[in-house]
């Protein structure tokens, strides 16, 4: 039997804008004091009222520009509404079904062409805080994060590994990166991570697919690779146990326990949640004109693909170029950029002392290149004094030499460079002994 | 002297400027009849302990500067769905008992800002869910023509605050009637602003594709001046319209009508309507004629498909809205909703459910469509629409008692207008039963100054512009 895993992502991402999506606190959040940047709109007091943030909905139409989306004319905001602690309106403004990107595509080393379905933009919830205080066990509300813009990627089910979803989801941390719409870091949350998994089984009778199992917010792409192949062995065992395949009311939710390495059931078909999505009220929808979009498009930043592709047609090996793409190491790539025309400079040498390591970016690059590899004296006319006197001492080699002995050479340039201490340049030594021989 | 509780804000402006009377006065003067009166009409939920320091502050402007603000010294009665820091804030619901803002909503600030002295919050179906106060968690306003009567609603409050004078003027709001209505029913003017004119920031939302504040007054022209200040673009409503606010009170004092044309829908004249109130609607179409304009019978879609698009749309915005109680925050969790709201809660859920949404809320959304089509084809020709507010004068006391849809066949001839975010001035145009009835008078969406010029001039050449007299009527 062939299995075939289908594996797509959801990506949160959490927007680095000055203010939050729909109100004027500031939306930089980590580690402040909990419920200081907080107003009426983000608190969902009564009778406050959203307004969008326009830088907002930009970056947002850049991230989807990146991804090759088509920016839809029309857009609008939706409410999606669920019961959470949280959640302070009791609803999320986010966006159903006219978000702001759909149908764009990511491409793999492989040429692997992976489908990105949609982007869109809502705001982020506030954050629970499970605590004893005098005693007792309590559940504190932190609305800092509350409003804060969060950019939704969904990917279509192209992905058929873990690594692929690795690699799709590296790709998509250096595109936001290169954005500059946020820093994208993990371990502050603001890249999360969604894999919906399920499989297809072949054998002599026809194809069977298992049931959908999404597995929620994950913050490490090592973790949602171990949470992916677990689903793929799971499903696999399961299906072979209990033949149930995917109908519409059968998905399933799970969660990932990074110290068992395993997923577990979170919500099954009955729990459901129904979020009575609607539009929006308090927002009129967006039409988007074509000629922002295109200047937009202009703005944007260098993408991690073109970069490398351009790093190539330098002469730089692949690999390095990937790796110095994805390092980010901004200072590296201009100086590769600067001294790509120079001819004194072995720009391919350059990058692959910098990718080792050998070369460390926080000093200038070139003082440590030319250190490096630093080619010794090639001043003819001193060298030459160096080689004649090499030449004097020692006649009755130069005579053997000129008798057809053509491997003392190497002996004569060796000792011309002992002279020097070393600091000549062999290639420079080598050719005045052939000339002064000759 | 008229008593200080019949002065029109321009009244009020002119005892000021000839040192007749002071802003303590007044105020004072009203307070002692909020004392006398407010126990029997329940119009205010809670008072400005504060109006008399701020009476005083404003006499003190006076002497030093004048009257250079539009509304200085001018008090007010402000339905309780305005957020106002200092003054409890509880959309008559028991869930927002002693809840004080935080903030205040856009328009009162306005209000302040034109130098306005609020006496006090006042009454409304709770969370504005209805078209009587009888839904408020505080019980109901009684109409001061008739203790017996409803006021209507939801700004029951406000209009009977006007009505009973006990304020020159007043804030409500109107989601479909909510302001025309009561002040139909207690026979005074209320004007709806066209939805996006005036900012929701900082009101308790209904339904807020069609909530739109607005004043409740003694005359057109103070009504005209409260809009003139609340009117215009609010960067803290997204919904607020960019085009700028016309100068409603020049267009006020019109000698006729001459060259306007109106249409009188002959679908609001309703089958089960009573025929004097028929009969008083006619006769102010041609008032309306003799004032100069052509007033013509046309037809509509029937009302009734306005009832069911707003029954939807409210009740999923209701729904929603409501749902930031969530027993969390503001000390009372969701049994503390009144019956009416949890009705509307749960109508409004069902509707949004899934494999329900696209029956309900999406053909509701369809209908409103074609309503807004409908009236924009009328106003092709029309300068406006004219009509009764509500099919008959105030109900008894009680009449909401098993009726759900109370609200929407009283609110049937303004709902259309409602959803369609029209402008409507709402006016007194004759009496049945010792009480009032009101004309509505409708025009296309930012066209104020038009709804107030004809209102103007239809309220300057009619008597109908009455107001009880308490010590008989309680």
């Amino acid at each position: 039997m062939k299995i075939t895993p289908l594996i797509g992502l959801e990506v949160h991402l959490e927007l680095e804008t000055k203010s939050k999506m729909f109100c004027g606190c500031p939306a930089d959040h980590f580690g402040k004091k909990p419920n200081t940047q907080t107003c009426p709109v983000c608190l969902g007091l009564p009778g406050a009222l959203p307004v969008p943030n326009k830088k907002a909905i930009e970056s947002c139409l850049q991230i989807g520009l990146a991804l090759q989306c088509s920016i839809n004319t029309i857009s609008k905001f939706d409410r999606k509404q669920y019961f959470y602690p949280d959640l302070a309106k009791g609803y999320q403004i986010s966006q159903y079904d006219e978000p702001f990107c759909s149908d764009g595509f990511l491409f793999l080393d492989s040429g692997k062409k992976i489908g990105i379905e949609r982007v869109h933009l809502e705001e982020d919830t506030g954050k629970l805080q499970h605590k004893t205080l005098n005693g007792q066990k309590v559940t504190l509300v932190d609305y800092n994060r509350g409003g804060v813009p969060l950019v939704e990627i969904v990917s279509r089910p192209d992905l058929s590994s873990s690594a692929e979803a690795k690699e799709f989801l590296k790709k998509i941390h250096e595109i936001i990166r290169a954005l500059g719409v946020s820093s994208v870091d993990l371990e502050k949350g603001q890249m999360r991570l969604e894999p919906t998994v399920n499989l297809c089984l072949e054998n002599e009778i026809g194809s069977h697919y298992t049931p959908l199992v999404e597995i929620k917010n994950i913050n490490s792409f090592n973790f949602a690779s171990q949470a992916i192949e677990f689903e793929i062995t799971r499903q696999a065992e399961e299906f072979s146990q209990t033949g149930i395949e995917k109908s519409s009311t059968n998905k399933t939710t799970r969660g990932y326990d990074a110290v068992k390495k395993n997923t577990f059931l979170q919500r099954s078909k009955e729990e459901a949640k129904d979020y009575r999505y609607f539009p929006e009220p308090d927002i009129p929808p967006f039409i988007i004109d074509a000629g922002y979009v295109e200047k937009l498009r202009q703005k944007l930043p260098l993408l991690p693909d073109q970069e490398i592709a351009n790093l190539e047609k330098l002469g730089i090996d692949k690999k390095d170029a990937k790796i110095l793409v994805s390092s980010n190491n901004q200072v590296a790539l201009q100086t590769i950029k600067d001294y790509s025309t120079n001819s004194i400079v072995d720009i391919q040498k350059l990058a692959s002392l910098i990718v080792n390591g050998k070369i460390n970016s926080d000093q200038n690059l070139i003082e440590q290149y030319d250190k490096l590899t630093k080619i010794g004296t090639t001043d003819r006319t001193e060298l030459t004094k160096v080689v004649r006197e090499v030449l004097a001492t020692h006649p009755g080699l130069v005579a053997e030499y000129q008798g057809g002995k053509a491997s003392l050479a190497g002996f004569f340039v060796g000792q011309a460079m002992k002279a020097t201490r070393g600091t000549a340049d062999p290639q420079t030594l080598a050719s005045l002994v052939a000339d002064l021989l000759s | 002297m008229k008593p200080l509780h019949e002065l029109t804000v321009q009244e009020v402006h002119e005892g000021y400027r000839n040192h007749t009377f002071t802003c303590v006065q007044l105020v004072q003067h009203f307070l002692d009849r909020i004392k006398k009166y407010n126990p029997r009409l329940n119009i205010y939920l809670a008072l400005n302990e504060h109006a008399l320091e701020q009476a005083a502050a404003v006499d003190r402007e006076i002497v030093e500067k004048g009257i250079d603000r539009e509304l200085l010294g001018i008090p007010l009665a402000i339905k309780d769905n305005f957020l106002t820091t200092g003054l409890t804030t509880t959309a008559s619901s028991y869930i927002l008992k002693g809840f004080m803002p935080q903030y205040d909503s856009t328009v009162t600030e306005k209000l302040l800002a034109a130098g306005a002295i609020f006496l006090g919050k006042t009454n409304m179906d709770s969370f504005a869910h209805g078209s009587s106060t009888e839904t408020s968690d505080f019980g109901p306003t009684l109409n001061p023509w008739n203790p017996k009567h409803l006021p209507g609603g939801s700004s029951g409050g406000s209009a009977a605050a006007i009505a009973a004078q006990l304020a020159t003027a007043a804030l409500g709001s109107e989601t479909a009637g909510s302001i025309r209505q009561p002040a139909a029913w207690v026979g005074i003017t209320g004007f709806k602003p066209t939805y996006g004119r005036s900012s929701r920031y900082g009101v308790i939302a209904m339904a807020s594709s069609t909530d739109s504040p607005g004043p409740l007054a003694r005359t057109v022209a103070d009504a005209a001046l409260i809009t003139q200040v609340i009117a215009g673009q609010d960067v803290k409503d997204a919904t607020t319209s960019p085009l700028p606010v016309e100068n409603y009170l020049g267009s006020l004092n019109k000698p006729d009508l001459q060259g306007l044309k109106i249409a009188l829908v002959k679908e609001y004249l309703l089958p089960e309507m009573r025929s004097d109130v028929k009969e008083l609607i006619l006769a102010a179409a041609d008032k309306l004629r003799s004032l100069g304009a052509t007033v013509e019978e046309i037809s509509l879609m029937d009302p009734q498909y306005a009832i069911g698009v707003y029954t939807v749309v409210q009740r999923s915005e209701v729904s929603s809205n409501l749902s930031r109680f969530d027993g969390i925050r503001f000390g009372h969790d969701r049994s503390a909703f009144g019956q009416e709201t949890k009705r509307r809660i749960m109508l409004g859920t069902y509707t949004l459910s899934a494999g329900y949404y696209d029956a309900f809320y999406k053909k509701a959304q369809a209908v409103r469509t074609k309503i807004i089509e409908e009236f924009a084809e009328v106003f092709k020709t029309y300068d406006a629409v004219i009509g009764a507010v509500s099919p008959g004068p105030a109900l008894p006391i009680g009449a909401t008692k098993d009726q759900p849809m109370f609200g929407e066949m009283e609110d049937i001839l303004v709902e259309a207008s409602s959803i369609a975010g029209l402008t409507s001035a709402g006016i007194p145009c004759g009496f049945v039963d010792g009480l009032p009835i009101g004309l509505q008078i409708t025009c296309d969406q930012f066209q104020e100054e038009k709804a107030l010029m004809i209102a103007d001039c239809y309220q300057q050449n009619t008597s109908f512009n009455l107001f009880p007299d308490l010590d008989q009527t309680l």
